[in-house]
């Protein structure tokens, strides 16, 4: 039962991928018993599934995701938040405040237009927007810090394997670093050097995200920084 | 155009009897619906035809003014096909400039007479790199039940063969008109055949509601002789190499037959 | 279509521009454009000069027009005023409308839109100098903006005309073989799944020449698609190649 392609290779939009006995993982699609790519990206075949991590993909909501959002509208019950989605989401009024009365609270000095917010995506489904909480403790509001917009699906990347990339990160910066699963990070630092520093090392593993020793490289890049400007 | 719901059971129903080789209304894969047509019926207009294929009724009617050429085809008259899905035809059509099926339906059927240089242009200068005859054909849809194409595009032909131009003679220059009437010199007869595809087979002639259904449509212009002159294929669904040749086949003889209806 | 006295192909069958019947134009193509637009494409065919943005999905604006089931893809292919040789009015003409429906309708088969109902995903297709064949070009493109987009899709699409000059069936004309030939035939195709997505004629051709024409577009079609593929996969080839120096 061929494939046709080795691990890691880059594939585009209907290469065929496999034929025969597989299972079609993320990014990819199948006909009849043949599978074919569906985003461009790196292929990988393990046992009986194919999938293709793709390089670049928007972020689509899933339920309990830690997301990074901007107020868009304040509204009579709540707030329209941006979460870098092809669907705003929702942020209802009383999941932050017990007894919401419409006419009396003013929501707007809880949260205003252009405020960032870190929240959990509580519900989603095909049939309507996504619904944030910010009742858990860490959420809510971002008072400090600088946000970082990346593609979606190098998120995993900056994570690294059990938050090998992430902790190496706030080590080598000092900063303070929050991942959105919807391709924003908060990076909050004492000093600006320190969060430059950072956002110039997430962009770097974004561009690198597709190569091996990354973690390595970052470090060292990091470290020539601090270096040169002592 | 917005999109209409049609219920998965009629859906269904309508593929299988496709598969089967039926169609709801009783015909073949190939047939055509009944077509009938009345030539001249606007006497205001220069020429005119209604059409019914079926129950979809196109009215076309051509109107023949002066005016200039083209820069690039001085010595040519000037042909324009405009379309018109009235309101009234269907629930789905709104007052307004014409959208882009009707801007599509516009051009096919400009390019089959164009293409097939049905209508002599170059009889139609008067004052060469001045004075043109502009033959106006404009179609006006009147009820909408499936392959407005093809019903508008047989109208456009049938009212060209009764149109009438005003006698005229060229005095200094100026454009004097003489009593009596010339018959426009249309010397080719393009017949337009469109096929739909559903599940996989070519119906031709689509009605209504298996427009509804099919997942893309190809239409195929032939001129007297045969040949194709031209093309279209729309609507958000695939053809592959084979189903368009087979279409082609099926188009020219189909349109052997109509013609013979119409000339 | 005109027949013109104008010699189109010289005894040896070379063209105008030194082509042989079935060969391509020079193409040249770059993915990722655009800084702004979620997914983009540039190609330089000839003297054809044409860009493509998409954005989205996205919510919809106007909120009425969003599909329950899918997203809604819009596609407007328009011609920059210096675009061609005698000025072109902004304004789209009707054939700017005519294709870009067809565009769209090329593309449309290929993107998975159920998986993002109540969105919208639009699609710009620029042209900025004309020579022929620009809704080939501008599909393949479209399609290489949605793949830069990270929309998913079934295939790529990919496009080339065929047609008929000086009697002879050659391949992607441009714009004075298109103005003076017998026939142009565009075709686009979607490779790996083997389907035609786009397809229209105009001028005067025998079934026979047809089917010459139609085959030899999507011979073009195929040898497209590999520059199509190499443009997609060049942005981080290069980017691997730098890392693994360092």
């Amino acid at each position: 039962m061929p494939i046709f392609y080795e691990n890691k290779q880059l594939v585009t939009p209907g290469d065929l991928l496999a034929e025969g006995d597989y299972s079609a993982d993320s990014n990819t699609y199948k006909e009849g018993n043949k599978i074919y790519a569906s985003r461009l990206g790196l292929v990988y075949y393990e046992e009986k599934r194919v999938s293709v991590v793709a390089l670049n993909a928007f972020y689509i909501p899933l339920t309990s995701d830690l997301v990074i959002g901007k107020i868009a509208e304040v509204n009579l019950h709540g707030w329209t938040v941006d979460i870098n989605a092809p669907y705003s989401a929702l942020l209802q009024a009383s999941d932050v405040l017990n007894k919401f009365k419409p006419q009396r609270d003013d929501l707007s000095r809880i949260f205003d237009v252009g405020d960032l917010i870190l929240a959990k995506i509580m519900t989603y489904d095909r049939t309507r927007d996504p619904i944030l909480t910010v009742r858990e403790p860490g959420l809510g509001k971002i008072n400090r810090g600088q946000i970082v917009k990346i593609t979606p699906t190098k998120i995993p990347r900056v994570i690294g394997k059990k938050g090998s990339m992430i902790n190496m990160l706030k080590k080598e910066t000092g900063c303070k670093i929050v991942v959105g699963q919807n391709g924003l990070v908060l990076v909050d630092g004492g000093r600006p050097e320190d969060e430059g520093l950072a956002i110039v090392a997430i962009h770097k593993i974004e561009q690198e995200a597709h190569t091996s020793g990354l973690t390595d490289r970052v470090t060292e890049m990091i470290r020539k920084e601090r270096e040169a400007k002592k | 155009m917005s999109s209409i719901m049609v219920s998965r059971i009629r859906q269904k129903q309508i593929a299988q009897l496709i598969a089967s080789g039926n169609r709801l209304d009783g015909r073949g894969l190939t047939d055509y619906r009944e077509i009938k047509m009345e030539p001249g019926i606007i006497e205001k207009a220069e020429g005119s035809a209604l059409v019914y294929i079926g129950k979809t009724e196109v009215l076309t009617g051509v109107k023949i003014e002066t005016g200039e050429p083209f820069s690039d085809r001085p010595n040519e008259g000037v042909l324009t096909v405009n379309s018109e899905f009235v309101p009234l035809a269907s629930p789905e059509f709104e007052a307004g400039p014409p959208g882009e099926e009707s801007i599509e339906l516009a051009r096919v059927v400009d390019r089959g007479i164009r293409e097939s240089k049905a209508i002599e242009l170059e009889k139609m200068c008067i004052l060469p790199g001045k004075k043109v005859f502009v033959v106006f054909v404009d179609v006006y849809v009147l009820n909408h039940d499936g392959n407005l194409i093809d019903t508008a595009a047989l109208a456009a032909l049938a009212a060209l063969l009764n149109t009438k131009m005003f006698n005229y003679e060229v005095k200094d220059d100026e454009v004097k008109i003489l009593p009596g009437f010339t018959h426009l010199p249309v010397v080719n007869h393009p017949i337009s055949v469109t096929f739909a595809e559903i599940n996989g087979k070519l119906v031709v002639d689509p009605g209504l509601d298996e427009e509804e259904v099919m997942d893309a449509r190809l239409t195929v212009t032939f001129e007297k002789n045969g040949k194709v002159c031209a093309m279209q294929k729309s609507g958000r669904g695939t053809f592959t190499n084979e189903q368009i040749l087979e279409a082609v086949k099926i188009g020219q003889q189909k349109a052997e037959e109509i013609r013979k209806k119409v000339v | 279509m005109n027949q013109s006295t104008i010699k189109l192909i010289d005894e040896n069958g070379i063209r105008k521009d030194g082509r042989k019947l079935d060969e391509l134009r020079p193409i040249k193509i770059t993915v990722g454009v655009l800084s702004n637009a979620d997914g983009s494409a540039y190609i330089e065919q000839g003297k054809n000069k044409i860009l493509a943005a998409v954005y989205g999905p996205r919510e919809v604006h106007p909120r009425h027009l969003a599909l329950p089931d899918r997203a809604l893809l819009r596609c407007r292919y328009h011609m920059a005023p210096f675009s061609v040789e005698e000025r072109k009015p902004p304004a789209p003409s009707r054939r700017e409308l005519e294709l870009s429906k067809v565009i769209r309708e090329a593309l449309e088969p290929t993107i998975f839109l159920e998986q993002y109902p109540r969105t919208s995903i639009d699609l710009f297709v620029e042209v900025l100098q004309a020579d022929g064949g620009t809704r080939c070009a501008g599909a393949i493109v479209a399609s290489l903006a949605l793949a830069d987009a990270g929309i998913p899709m079934r295939d790529l699409v990919v496009a080339c005309a065929s047609g008929k000059v000086d009697g002879q069936i050659v391949l992607d004309l441009n714009d004075i073989e298109d103005k003076e030939g017998e026939a142009d035939v565009p075709v686009a195709f979607a490779p790996n799944l083997n389907t035609i997505t786009l397809l229209q004629m105009d001028g005067l051709l025998t079934i026979e020449e047809f089917e010459k024409a139609l085959n030899l577009a999507i011979e073009g079609c195929r040898r497209i698609h590999a520059l199509q593929r190499e443009a997609l996969k060049s942005k981080y080839v290069a980017v691997k190649e730098e890392a693994e120096v360092e």
